[in-house]
């Protein structure tokens, strides 16, 4: 129910707020590529899917190629390691916001694939983070494993040395 | 049978504020809308169709909200038409109505563009997390940032660039009485010693959070001609899109705005765009994004857009300036913005734009764009009829 | 103007819950199925728009995914309408009036079982005044079939419209709900939410559908056999259900008017009605008389993928006259709380 918040001193002030919270219940629908993928994320396992058109591996796989707009269907199993090619360092609060700031987000390219996805870098200081550095994914405990890329709890550089810049600039 | 001539006749803008209190959703529509249509010297009743546009429901929590304006509007009895393709909606928005009025369809259309985010969180709805997707995300920052990162990498531009940009545009918002940010004492120390929100984005290179709206009447050739202001007719639009994630996508340098410009230019007969453009308004949301935009728009080679932030061609005084209104680092009411940006880019054909005029500025260009850098929309507005 | 015809379309068999789907999937088999019939190369098509709803999922930015079914790539000349997509439609047929392209490409989708839609929908009302109180959209169903029935008219009627649609439903195959119904069992029924039974009611169901649009003798180039748009306008009213009367509707007979649809004699009619009693104010705002067949795909009462079930109305019409069951026929499609606003459109066969 609306619950209006009156001036208690001024009757007549004008009513410059009425707070309606709404709450709506999804039940939402992965998809069977991303199911797929994601299931084998609880394997510790890391799924991508080729182009027949094209040839690329998507990670996560999306069923589609988004260029060819085609679906995608074979199945192409990668190593869980892969480079930085670009990140961020997040020091904004905010409403929901699950990890203490300030923290990495970096674009992960994993070894094989040709399209990266965010997450998160953790044991490594924010300012020894650099393109190209080598990452590998730390898993969940099994106990806490579910089928989403929360399983992998974040990445970690391997200290092998850092992919050159012209190595995966496509790709940045 | 070719698209017939189309001008805007009216421009309307609210005062731009991080809460607009003093109005409802729909009272800040009417507020752009009753300025546009007083500037056209038009009525309500003149108006044949209503296009509106806004980004994400989720930021006032409105469901589809055409469907309640459409009294406020005075769109009851009229077709009334809702656009949204992300941040580049306000400018998509404006290109529709334009081509209710090109196809000959209608004569005279009323387009409003608008956000009120203090109604809702967009923040929140930006960050909304994702079933099955790790809790990264943190706001359009957290997408943009490691893209800025990469273009400082590709161009090996100096880091002073993004605050110059940032102090240029907020010195222009001064000279624009409904830019949401004022700040007087803005300069270089200041925006350096801003915290680093997004590393390599620091606050003074973001763009506000906003309550506002904007809004265009739009005439064929006939009303316009008739009008009683000068027009600032239509020479050139044109709208790209391509998917966010695709392997081998160059999101820093996306195709999808260089085709959008390479089409808006070949109709207006446009070879060099710096050369025969007079000015832009551009969507800036975070200071990087002026160089980015001036590369991937043509005006500079590729790597050197930089350049033309350092050298002062993109202020006031420049060859091209960019952004006189203050931009959207100064201004963004989300849905808005873009619709902004084109609305300024015709006040500046007008000779309208008040202090922050443009000298002899007979072709102006609005741009916007939105989702990953894949949405994009244009439209080049000038002072004399097309051909 | 210039004209224009719809050369093909194609749809999604409407289920309760693509569970396995996501809307990517759901609407790849559908454009590719609409492009490839349309005969008009997919590089080839000068403008691409989608009508869907950001909150169906509760996800902001809904269409962005929806692109990836399109193969955007190179980059392609696309909008996209937070409305029906027979608004989507719409502004197509007004792009292609430009005369600088030829053919574009209209798509829609929408997973209603994804959320509470009659809740999700209960937030498009008045922010201030009326959504706070959460109306759904179900009990503002009730409130104008009422409206409706206070008017004049029986249960009986609604038993005997439900019953038809039902018929018709039978034999479409990718209508939800396809079992049959007669009067006296419907009316036999329990009220869900009085005066309306369940079969009064839409299901909820997801679904996803495209076309192909195509211009002038491009278009005739591409079949002998097309549904020229003849005419096409939409109106609007107002929001508020207290300020209009509920049991008619003003805005479909005034953009039936506009688009010829009062003037002509139409062999059918697929009318977006998502609840029965609508269906019944559709058709007499728009003049249908008994020798109209209406609906005969079973309609929106037994199919209602929500953003796509309008442009689905216009899809089903062309392509009974695509297929020569039709000569002549009259497309509507509706959006708001009660009919507030609506889209008609005159399509006619021929080359």
């Amino acid at each position: 129910m609306a619950d209006v918040e009156q001036s208690e001193i001024d009757p007549n002030a004008p009513v410059t707020k009425i707070s309606t919270p709404i709450e709506l219940k999804y039940h939402f629908t992965a998809g069977r590529a991303a199911s797929r993928f994601m299931r084998g994320l609880m394997k510790k396992k890391i799924l991508g899917q080729r182009c027949p058109s094209c040839l690329k591996v998507y990670v996560p796989p999306r069923g589609s190629c988004a260029s060819c707009g085609v679906p995608t269907e074979e199945e192409v199993e990668l190593p869980p390691k892969g480079i930085v090619t670009t990140y961020c360092i997040v020091n904004v609060p905010f409403y929901g916001q699950k990890i203490k700031i300030p923290y990495v987000t970096g674009t992960i390219l994993i070894d094989g694939a040709d399209i990266g996805f965010m997450h998160l870098l953790q044991e490594v200081e924010a300012e020894e983070v650099r393109m190209g550095m080598r990452v590998e994914a730390v898993w969940q405990d099994d106990s806490e494993m579910v089928p989403g890329l929360e399983s992998i709890k974040y990445f970690r550089p391997t200290g092998e040395e850092d992919a050159p810049f012209e190595e995966y600039k496509e790709y940045v | 049978m070719g698209a017939q001539r189309c001008a805007v006749i009216g421009i309307g803008q609210t005062k731009y504020n991080s809460v607009r209190d003093d109005v409802s959703i729909a009272g800040l529509c009417r507020e752009a809308a009753i300025r546009a249509l007083e500037d056209a010297q038009l009525g309500w009743s003149d108006i044949e169709a209503v296009v509106i546009g806004k980004a994400p429901d989720m930021f006032e929590g409105v469901v589809m909200p055409e469907s309640y304006l459409t009294d406020a509007l005075g769109a009851s009895g009229k077709p009334i038409i809702r656009v949204h393709t992300a941040g580049s909606v306000g400018g998509s928005t404006a290109l529709v109505a334009a081509s209710l009025v090109q196809s000959g369809v209608h004569s005279r259309v009323l387009t409003v563009a608008f956000e009120k985010q203090s109604e809702s969180d967009a923040m929140w709805a930006l960050s909304r997390p994702i079933p099955f997707s790790p809790p990264t995300l943190a706001g359009a920052g957290g997408y943009f940032a490691p893209l800025i990162r990469a273009y400082i990498r590709r161009s090996g531009a100096p880091s002073h660039i993004g605050m110059k940009v940032a102090v240029k545009d907020r010195l222009n918002a001064l000279k624009n009485p409904y830019a949401h940010l004022h700040l007087d004492d803005i300069s270089m120390e200041k925006v350096e010693e801003s915290p680093m929100l997004w590393d390599p984005i620091r606050y003074l290179e973001t763009c506000p959070s906003s309550d506002g709206a904007c809004a265009m009447v739009l005439g064929d050739e006939k009303i316009a001609s008739a009008s009683g202001k000068p027009p600032a007719w239509i020479h050139g639009s044109a709208m790209r899109s391509e998917p966010t994630m695709f392997a081998g996508r160059d999101a820093v340098n996306p195709r999808a705005g260089q085709d959008c410009a390479k089409d808006l230019y070949s109709q207006a007969g446009i070879t060099n765009p710096r050369k025969q453009i007079d000015m832009a308004e551009i969507y800036v949301p975070f200071s990087w994004y002026e160089p980015m935009w001036m590369e991937n728009l043509g005006f500079a080679e590729l790597g050197q857009g930089w350049k033309m932030t350092d050298e002062g061609a993109t202020s006031l005084d420049g060859d091209l300036p960019v952004n006189c209104s203050g931009g959207v680092l100064s201004s963004n009411p989300i849905g808005a913005s873009g619709m902004i940006r084109f609305a300024e880019s015709a006040l500046q054909v007008r000779g309208m734009a008040g202090e922050h005029q443009v000298q002899d500025c007979n072709l102006a260009l609005g741009h916007a764009y939105g989702g990953g850098s894949q949405y994009f929309s244009m439209w080049l507005v000038g002072s004399k009829k097309p051909n | 103007m210039r004209e224009v015809a719809v050369v093909s379309f194609a749809q999604s068999k409407s289920v309760r819950r693509a569970d396995d789907q996501n809307e990517v999937e759901m609407l790849m088999p559908v454009v590719s199925q609409a492009i490839a019939n349309s005969g008009v190369p997919r590089k080839e098509i000068g403008f691409t728009i989608s009508g869907s709803c950001d909150y169906l999922g509760g996800v902001p930015f809904a269409f962005v995914s929806g692109l990836d079914a399109v193969g955007a790539w190179p980059p392609i000349t696309e909008s996209h309408v937070e409305m029906d997509g027979a608004w989507a439609l719409y502004e197509a047929w007004v792009r292609l009036q430009h005369g600088d392209i030829d053919s574009a490409l209209v798509y829609s989708f929408g997973k209603s079982s994804l959320g509470d839609i009659s809740q999700v929908l209960s937030q498009q009302l008045d922010p201030y005044y009326l959504a706070p109180l959460w109306p759904d959209s179900v009990s503002l169903g009730a409130i104008q079939t009422r409206s409706w029935l206070d008017s004049g008219h029986s249960e009986k009627e609604l038993a005997q419209l439900v019953s038809r649609n039902r018929q018709f439903a039978s034999t479409n195959e990718h209508s939800q709900i396809t079992k049959l119904i007669d009067p006296e069992t419907y009316l036999a029924k329990p009220y869900i939410i009085e005066p309306l039974r369940i079969d009064d009611c839409p299901p909820v169901s997801d679904g996803a559908c495209a076309l192909v649009l195509v211009a002038g003798d491009r278009a005739k180039a591409c079949s002998t056999r097309l549904a020229w748009i003849k005419g096409i306008d939409h109106r609007s009213e107002p929001h508020s259900l207290g300020v209009r009367d509920l049991s008619i509707s003003v805005s479909t007979k005034q953009a039936g008017k506009n688009c010829g649809a009062l003037d002509i004699r139409a062999d059918i009619c697929e009318l977006h009605a998502p609840f029965s009693a609508q269906q019944a104010i559709l058709e007499e705002a728009l003049g249908i008389d008994e020798s109209v067949i209406v609906n005969p795909s079973g309609g929106a009462l037994c199919a209602n993928p929500v953003m796509a079930a309008g442009l689905i109305r216009i899809g089903e019409a062309a392509s009974r006259i695509i297929n020569g069951e039709a000569n002549c026929a009259i497309a509507h499609a509706t959006a708001g709380p009660c009919l507030q606003q609506n889209l008609v459109c005159v399509l006619e066969g021929g080359n």
